[in-house]
């Protein structure tokens, strides 16, 4: 999926995969603020957005 | 041995099947009511089998109609399939959805199909086709006011160009000789005619390649591996994805349709030759194929026993995206 949103040119960074398990609080708080990160990095997304104005 | 002898022994084969009762259908092509646009159709009886008919415009993917479930019932069927649709029998019958029993292949060596808009585009678009006849390696068109030879290997689909496999990998019955195994196209050469790209010229070049989308899921339909009894298009509760034919939504819907063939499509090409508007629906199929195939050495429908590499789980598996 990720290759594929890739070649579509959705930016890789806006995807994220982590197998994060219960027990590992500190990782997955890591993983949230790296994704977090990443994405507000880039900006707001320009596709694959619906306007609900011109679309109705 | 060229399409008219086929065509000539799959009614034979069908004829001999029918009444000796060992199946209860053959499902092939007939003639179309308009040129290069033959259509599936099933024999019920020997009668129906004159019907049959084999020509380089069969396009549709045989393999679609046994899943439903009224053939099921009906015992074994015979169906025709060159390379691909052998595979897609294949697969159908790895993901549970037929038996081998249930299935009588009667194998073709693909001639490699044509693609009848290239044909139309030979010719000219304004020009009406009225008749097309095949000749050895040429094709020879007929309208009014003309009459022109085309090279079959100038208007091949793109697929059939690319395709690694003409010969039916299982087969109870194999009309004419098996051939060679390719077109003599490279598939990583076509695969991926994006990849190149940068972001923004990849996304430019995807949204065009869909903008003429009517979303009419004539491309889902002739898929054999779109057997879902309610597809994620069509479900309202909760409505996955929208209707519209917003760009958003039709770009949504095709990205879905090409992800959920991962590791399964077998490049037949049924999509593209079902689509009304001619879009290239393969540009995100095959860029999938060949992404399995590199990570994962796997093409799909050549063997019965291999993996799905989507449904089993190893420890190897490729996963440098999970963080």
């Amino acid at each position: 999926m990720k290759k594929l949103l890739e070649y579509v040119g959705i930016e890789p960074d806006r995807l994220h995969f982590s197998w994060i398990s219960s027990a590992e609080a500190e990782k997955f708080q890591k993983t949230a603020t790296s994704v977090a990160e990443a994405v507000r990095a880039l900006g707001p997304a320009q596709h694959m957005i619906k306007d609900i104005r011109k679309v109705a | 041995m060229d399409n008219q002898e086929v065509a000539q022994k799959i009614r034979e084969v069908a004829k001999k099947l029918l009444s000796e009762g060992k199946v209860s259908c053959v499902i092939g092509f007939e003639k179309g009511t308009v040129p290069m646009r033959e259509r599936p159709f099933f024999a019920y009886t020997p009668e129906e089998a004159d019907r049959l008919t084999w020509t380089s415009f069969c396009c549709n993917n045989l393999a679609n109609f046994l899943v439903r479930r009224d053939l099921g019932e009906a015992g074994k069927v015979a169906v025709v399939a060159q390379g691909c649709v052998s595979r897609s029998i294949v697969g159908l019958i790895k993901e549970n959805q037929i038996t081998r029993e249930q299935v009588f292949v009667i194998g073709v060596p693909s001639p490699g199909m044509l693609d009848r808009n290239k044909v139309q585009a030979m010719v000219g678009a304004a020009k009406v086709i009225t008749e097309v006849t095949e000749d050895g390696a040429d094709l020879i068109v007929k309208g009014k006011d003309f009459e022109e030879r085309v090279p079959r290997k100038k208007v091949m689909r793109d697929n059939c160009y690319t395709c690694v496999q003409r010969n039916p990998v299982i087969v109870d019955e194999l009309i004419g000789k098996e051939s060679e195994p390719t077109h003599g196209g490279n598939i990583d050469k076509v695969a991926a005619p994006w990849e190149k790209l940068g972001a923004a010229e990849r996304w430019a070049e995807f949204a065009e390649n869909y903008q003429s989308c009517i979303r009419c899921y004539a491309c889902r339909d002739a898929c054999p591996l779109c057997y879902c009894h309610v597809c994620f298009v069509d479900e309202a509760q909760p409505q996955w994805c929208g209707k519209t034919q917003d760009e958003t939504d039709v770009l949504t819907y095709h990205v879905l349709r090409a992800f959920h063939c991962a590791g399964r499509c077998t490049d037949c090409g049924a999509c593209e030759s079902a689509c009304p508007m001619g879009i290239k629906v393969r540009k995100l199929t095959s860029k999938i194929e060949k992404d399995i195939r590199e990570m994962y050495g796997y093409q799909p429908g050549m063997d019965l026993e291999a993996q799905p590499p989507m449904s089993v789980y190893k420890p190897d598996d490729p996963q440098e995206f999970i963080k």
